[in-house]
């Protein structure tokens, strides 16, 4: 489903390649947990995976799709219908209400599907929150939308970074129990960003970065 | 329409009824000087204009050859018409209104052009004595020494294609038409005051699209005035002036009415000059062919018999399409005769 | 689909920020509508211009005429006529009806070539035949109808949509007598000119060919041109609010545009987006903006109108009446403004990285570059300028320089804002102090374009402002020495006038009776007044001459010299000492040059001789105006007796200070619209201005936060962020000083002397200047109140905020 070949990253101000012949594999349905110490290049994975970055050297792919081969619009595409992001930040689109916000991705990727929709809201407790903004919501809320709209395309692939990383350790476990059972309902694949090893454990299988490099 | 017709159409026409008769002769005319018998006519004074009469003409044709034998014809008229009753108003206010018309035609083609002017400003004129007529550049201009102030006469016009000069002259006397110059029109008396110089001989040079061609051959002038020369039931004319090669002139008319019927009239002319007038019952006007003429039926052939004078001729056109595209159309030019006389003339025909 | 999903989130935004969309509305509403009024007005006058230039179809016609305006005698319409020409008559000229003047136009319907039958007088040929009748018919536009109607000695009106405002043609007959002037007529027109006239009126008349732009739009092109330049301006400043809106959107919206981004919207689709809606606000406002326009134009016109017949004897109607074409141009004109506006911020959109990367102290070195890069383009522009003034000529130069100068010392401001901000830090002590002047630094970047706005509106006001003010008292000065005299009389006509003089002559309180006749001429090309004056010391003791021969005006008494005005010696490039041919109808009459009298606000040139050369070359000149010396505290018994003894209508005498009044309400009218375009440009800097502000006050929160988070208090901080703004306010309005008097400069020594033709002192007036100050000052704290009250009510929720927002 997911496969990292020899990816190599360095940004121009760093000392340093964040990423060096970094490798990993993920099959379908699977979860996997990426852990390692801060500034170890977890999340600038996640982004080249996403297509958000592009890689130095390497290659990923994603289903059939080569992500470093893409261009812009192709990356769009990927993000849009294979892959759910699901951030640390919630980055809900503050304008729009809470049921805008949970179809958005949907919408634009042509795949809402009202039956699911509803499932989705109902299974994260959101029903009664769907019409206020996302300002008047609590960070668990906010977190739970974010997942919403990320599954809300069933993508092949989700990727998450800290999702729980703004959220007590409560609403944090709450989440992410909701999400896991969630991906593995749907059929996605899930790789998450975490330093937890405790959260870690939750899921199937681990890799842990340490200098660029995957143990 | 475009507005020179209709500038002119209401100058020519005081009432808005269209349908009274050609170029509204037939209209009525109340507060103009009337024409009654017997006419009286008094020159050089009577070669000027009548502004007291509503309309008057002066009418030049000229049936004319080239050295090379090839016929042309020559028209030069100056129309004048008072749009309203006489009074004091001098200048532009005069109420008179010029028109100007000069043909010309040659076996294949024929020109023409008009010119209007109004008022008493310069611009158009009629003087007696040195006798001048005139519209802008166009001038018939008399230089007799002696005799009769029309004997010896120039005349000259131009339009976009052609332009002519020719000089006429003649020994004769004019001669009065109708009843000394009294010309009835229509049994309802309807009548003008009408005499002719139908003795020209005329020489001169056409100018046809730049090449100049040198003519002689005969004129006639036609002078008339009236108030209401045609009864408002006629609908146009046909009128006829033939050189005989015996030195003879004829002019005969006839006033269609409306109802298909005419009124003939006609005068006999010795080559001494003494005229005599011919009744219907002395005139057969019969037309012999008809062409189509600016998408119009128009008789361009007629036979012509006078049989009190032995008189039996078939006309036959110059230019069977000479025709007066002008703000009143109608068809004028030269015709050659054949028959009992030989000879040459014009003939005009309106209201088609 | 995925399109409008996409545009209805970036339209979310503006549902929440409601005061921004109107802003921005508003910006480019103002910035069309003052942009497309003055075009409304512009058009406006050009329509009535070309209409008066196409009546009778003078701008396709050949004219034949008499040398020196005189009058063409019948007798030689008849000999072109003869002589082949297809001339037509026209006799023209005007009368006094009621309030107004009427120009009658005399035709002749049969000769008239066809080129010039646009007036629709054979509409109908029962309308043409009574249009001939010695009745007659007065063909005229509709306001003019109703302004006429019930007048007397005219005849049956009829209207007829081509024709300018009062103006009326009729029958040449009606015309003869309407205007009293049997067997003359004015001119001929005709429509192909057949060779050189004809020998014996070659040397009487002479032969003009089509008019394609009248006299009166030469006369009146700088005027226009004026009014473009401060429309234009208005237009440029009003697209900074458009500029600052645009971009405080974008700032607000670059989370909501990488989450789009992130979730799958190509960087394509998004520009499109982007483009789109902004396209849609830009017809919005565009529409708004036109219908404001048409208002602004409709309440100026009747001021523009006044202004350009006190002036230019022009005929403009008082209404607009606008071509379709008018609408969409003023629609483009937002569209193409709000691309202009827009474009950086689409392309940001385009470039937007998807990774936000935390860079605190980018700004600074952005700044340095934006500085470096406008001080190298002010010093580029400043040298343009520099060449405009050195290379060019023509008032198109002069705008050029204007524009040239002020753009560079726009672009020039922030760098001297921050120098001075640098050297206040430096020189600041406590904490807090150093604190607001860096911060004032960082907050440059965002208020520089506000700040250029006012810089640019300070400036131009103050320059016209010193224009307009130095003109009233040079046009006052200057009235008080061309008036001199105590009474000015008019006669009806030639028998009253000279009724007048032996009444005059008999009364021992009248010291002198000065004629003022003049005569219709051209000189070098351009419409020209030749006045003829009595030598009298009324005149060498008070005209306002700016440089004379010594014995100038003995020579010009004795009639072989002139006295010429400075338009006409700069038009024509005149000294004196020099020659100048005037045409005359009795033919080329040459006269030296004497010297040079200021005449302003007279658009045709003019030129003074001795009387009984006047009469001696114009036989026929109107002898009608006298001025008339007298014991001022004798004058209005004078006038009184005078009204008593004639029963005169009132313009037929005057005193002095009843001219000098209607010659300032001509001035004054003549400046309202600059008076109110400057206005106007002013209020959109401000607008401007709180724009700026309002951008920057939602990222000044997360600026703030943490020295509130440090224990400033929130009102403190408040006051800190209003004095800084005032501040830049107040150096702004005093850079603007100088500024404009440069642009006064500018305006008086180089716009209005290639306008207009003549030169003024400048005067200073530091009253204004502080008022102005005091005005820019009014303008910054009203725009800062908004922003700061919002600041000081800021919840410690909404600061604590910018900390998790971060980015």
């Amino acid at each position: 489903m997911l496969r990292v070949n020899c990816v190599s990253k360095s940004y121009p101000a760093a000392e340093r390649p964040v990423l060096s012949q970094a490798s990993l594999s993920l099959d379908a349905g699977r979860t996997l947990a990426l852990t390692g110490e801060s500034g170890s290049g977890k999340s600038t994975l996640l982004h080249l995976i996403a297509g958000l970055d592009a890689v130095d050297a390497g290659e990923i792919s994603v289903g059939n799709v080569r992500v470093d081969r893409l261009d812009d619009a192709g990356r769009a595409q990927l993000r849009r219908e294979t892959i759910g992001l699901v951030f640390q930040q919630f980055n809900l689109i503050s304008s729009l209400d809470v049921r805008a916000n949970l179809a958005f991705q949907a919408r634009i990727a042509g795949r809402f599907d009202a039956a699911w929709q509803a499932e989705l809201a109902e299974r994260l407790g959101l029903e009664e929150l769907l019409g206020r903004y996302p300002e008047a919501l609590s960070g668990g809320q906010q977190q739970r939308v974010a997942i919403g709209r990320a599954l809300a395309v069933r993508p092949a692939l989700l990727l998450a970074d800290e999702p729980t990383g703004n959220l007590d350790e409560a609403s944090g476990d709450a989440v992410l129990t909701l999400m896991l059972a969630l991906v593995r309902d749907s059929g996605s694949a899930l790789l998450m960003v975490t330093h937890s090893e405790r959260l870690a454990g939750l899921l199937d299988a681990r890799a842990h970065l340490r200098g660029g490099t995957l143990a | 329409m475009n507005g020179k017709l209709l500038i002119c159409l209401s100058l020519l026409l005081p009432t808005p009824v269209l349908a009274q008769g050609f170029a509204g002769l037939g209209t009525e005319a109340e507060g103009f000087a009337p024409v009654t018998a017997p006419a009286e006519f008094v020159f050089p004074r009577d070669h000027g204009a009548h502004p007291g009469h509503r309309i008057e003409w002066w009418y030049l044709t000229a049936a004319l050859e080239g050295a090379d034998g090839r016929d042309y014809g020559v028209q030069w008229t100056l129309f004048r018409q008072a749009s309203r009753p006489p009074s004091d108003a001098t200048g532009w206010d005069s109420g008179q209104v010029w028109m100007g018309h000069a043909g010309l035609t040659t076996p294949e083609q024929h020109f023409y052009a008009e010119r209007f002017a109004r008022g008493d400003v310069g611009q158009a004129g009629v003087i007696a004595a040195p006798f001048e007529a005139w519209i802008d550049d166009w001038a018939m201009t008399g230089a007799a020494t002696a005799g009769d102030a029309l004997a010896d006469i120039t005349v000259t016009a131009q339009g976009d294609e052609f332009s002519y000069a020719l000089r006429a002259t003649t020994d004769l006397a004019p001669v009065p038409q109708g009843d000394g110059g009294f010309s009835v029109k229509s049994e309802s008396e309807q009548a003008s005051y009408y005499y002719s110089q139908p003795f020209y001989s005329v020489s001169g040079v056409l100018t046809v699209e730049g090449v100049e061609v040198p003519v002689t051959g005969t004129g006639w002038l036609d002078r008339e005035w009236s108030s209401q020369p045609l009864a408002e039931d006629q609908a146009g004319w046909d009128w006829f002036s033939l050189h005989l090669e015996d030195g003879a002139r004829v002019m005969a008319f006839s006033l269609r009415d409306t109802d298909g019927g005419a009124f003939v009239s006609g005068t006999w002319i010795t080559a001494a000059g003494e005229a005599t007038p011919l009744s219907g019952e002395d005139i057969l006007l019969t037309p012999r062919h008809v062409s189509d003429v600016a998408g119009r039926r128009v008789p361009t052939a007629w036979r012509v018999e006078i049989p009190s004078r032995g008189l039996s001729v078939d006309t036959e056109p110059v230019n069977a399409q000479s025709w007066m595209g002008t703000i009143f159309p109608y068809w004028e030019g030269p015709i050659r005769l054949s028959g009992s006389h030989a000879g040459r003339g014009y003939l005009e025909m309106t209201g088609y | 689909m995925r399109v409008l999903a996409v545009l209805g989130a970036l339209v979310s935004h503006w549902r929440r920020q409601p005061v921004e969309l109107v802003t921005l509305l508003v910006g480019l509403m103002v910035a069309t509508a003052l942009w497309s009024g003055v075009q409304a007005l512009n058009a406006e006058a050009k329509t009535s211009y070309a209409r008066a230039a196409s009546v009778l179809a003078g701008d396709r016609l050949s004219s034949v005429t008499a040398p020196g305006g005189a009058r063409i005698d019948l007798a030689d319409f008849a000999a072109l006529r003869r002589a082949g020409w297809d001339v037509s008559p026209i006799l023209e000229g005007d009368i006094r009806m009621g309030t107004g003047g009427l120009r009658v136009i005399g035709i002749e319907p049969l000769t008239l070539p066809a080129e010039a039958e646009t007036y629709q007088v054979g509409a109908g040929a029962d309308r043409l035949q009574a249009f001939l009748e010695p009745a007659g018919l007065g063909l005229v536009s509709e306001a003019t109808r109703l302004r006429l109607e019930g007048a007397e000695g005219l005849p049956p009106l009829a209207t007829s949509a081509d024709l300018p405002p009062d103006t009326m043609i009729v029958d040449i007959g009606l015309a003869e007598r309407l205007l009293d002037a049997p067997d003359v007529i004015s001119r001929l027109v005709i429509a192909q000119v057949p060779g050189p006239l004809p020998d014996g009126l070659a040397g009487r008349l002479e032969v003009r060919g089509p008019q394609t732009s009248g006299d009166l739009e030469r006369l009146t092109d700088s005027f226009h041109l004026n009014l473009t330049a401060f429309g234009f301006l208005s237009f440029v400043v009003g697209l900074f609010i458009v500029y600052a809106a645009i971009g405080l959107a974008f700032e607000q919206r670059k989370p909501m545009l990488r989450t789009l981004r992130a979730i799958g919207v190509s960087a394509r689709l998004l520009t499109a987006v982007m483009l789109a809606e902004l396209a849609a606000l830009a017809l919005i406002a565009g529409l708004a903006g036109v219908t404001v326009g048409y208002a602004i134009a409709a309440s100026l016109l009747p001021d523009v109108a006044a202004s350009l017949r006190g002036l230019y004897g022009a005929r403009v109607p008082g209404t607009l009446s606008l071509a379709p074409s008018w609408w969409a141009a003023g629609l483009g004109m937002s569209l193409v403004g709000a691309l202009a506006a827009g474009g950086a911020s689409l392309w940001r959109a385009w470039r937007l990285p998807l990774l936000a990367t935390a860079q605190p102290q980018a700004w600074l070195g952005a700044q340095r570059r934006a500085l470096r890069w406008q001080g190298a383009a002010s010093i580029l522009l400043a040298l343009g300028a520099l060449a405009a003034f050195v290379a060019g000529g023509g008032l198109a130069a002069g705008f050029a320089l204007m524009g040239s100068v002020l753009i560079a010392a726009a672009l020039a401001l922030p760098g001297v804002l921050a120098a001075i901000l640098a050297f206040g830090e430096r020189r600041a002590r406590g904490p807090l102090t150093v604190w607001a002047w860096a911060d004032g630094r960082q907050q440059l970047s965002g208020l520089s374009l506000a700040l250029m706005a006012l810089l640019i509106a300070l400036s131009v006001n103050v320059g016209v402002g010193t224009m307009v003010d130095s003109f009233r008292r040079t046009f006052i000065g200057w009235l008080d020495q061309r008036l001199a005299s105590e009474v000015y009389l008019t006669g009806r006509d030639a028998a009253e006038a000279e009724a007048l003089v032996a009444w005059l002559d008999a009364r021992p309180d009248v010291t002198a009776r000065l004629p003022i006749w003049s005569a219709q001429t051209r000189l070098g090309g351009w419409p020209a007044e030749v006045y003829g004056f009595q030598d009298h010391p009324t005149y060498r003791d008070n005209w306002p001459m700016l440089a004379v021969l010594p014995d100038g005006w003995d020579r010009v008494a004795a009639g072989e010299a002139a006295l010429v005005s400075e338009q006409l010696a700069r038009r024509a490039d005149l000294a004196p000492g020099d020659a100048l041919d005037i045409p005359t109808p009795e033919g080329v009459w040459r006269v030296t040059v004497a010297g040079i009298y200021s005449d302003y606000g007279n658009p045709a040139g003019q030129a003074m001789v001795g009387i009984d050369a006047l009469t001696d070359r114009w036989p026929d000149v109107e002898r009608l105006r006298f001025a008339l010396r007298t014991d001022p505290a004798n004058a209005q018994s004078l006038i009184g007796d005078l009204r008593a003894e004639f029963a005169l209508e009132a313009d037929q005498v005057i005193d002095q200070s009843a001219i000098k009044d209607f010659s300032r309400r001509i001035f004054e009218r003549t400046f309202t619209v600059t008076i109110a375009l400057n206005a106007l440009t002013l209020t959109v800097a401000g607008i401007a201005l709180f724009t700026s502000l309002l951008t920057l006050s939602n990222a000044r929160i997360a600026q703030l936060a943490p020295l509130w988070a440090m224990g400033v208090p929130r009102r403190r901080l408040a006051f800190i962020e209003m004095g800084r703004t005032l501040m830049l306010a107040a150096f702004t309005a005093l850079l603007a000083l100088p500024l404009g008097l440069l642009v006064a400069w500018v305006l008086t020594a180089v716009i209005n002397v290639e306008a207009f033709g003549w030169r003024l002192p400048i005067f200073v007036f530091p009253v204004q200047w502080a008022i102005l100050v005091g005005l820019a000052l009014l303008t910054a704290f009203t725009a800062a109140l908004w922003p700061v009250i919002r600041l000081g009510r800021a919840t410690p929720v909404t600061l604590l905020r910018s900390f998790g927002n971060e980015r």
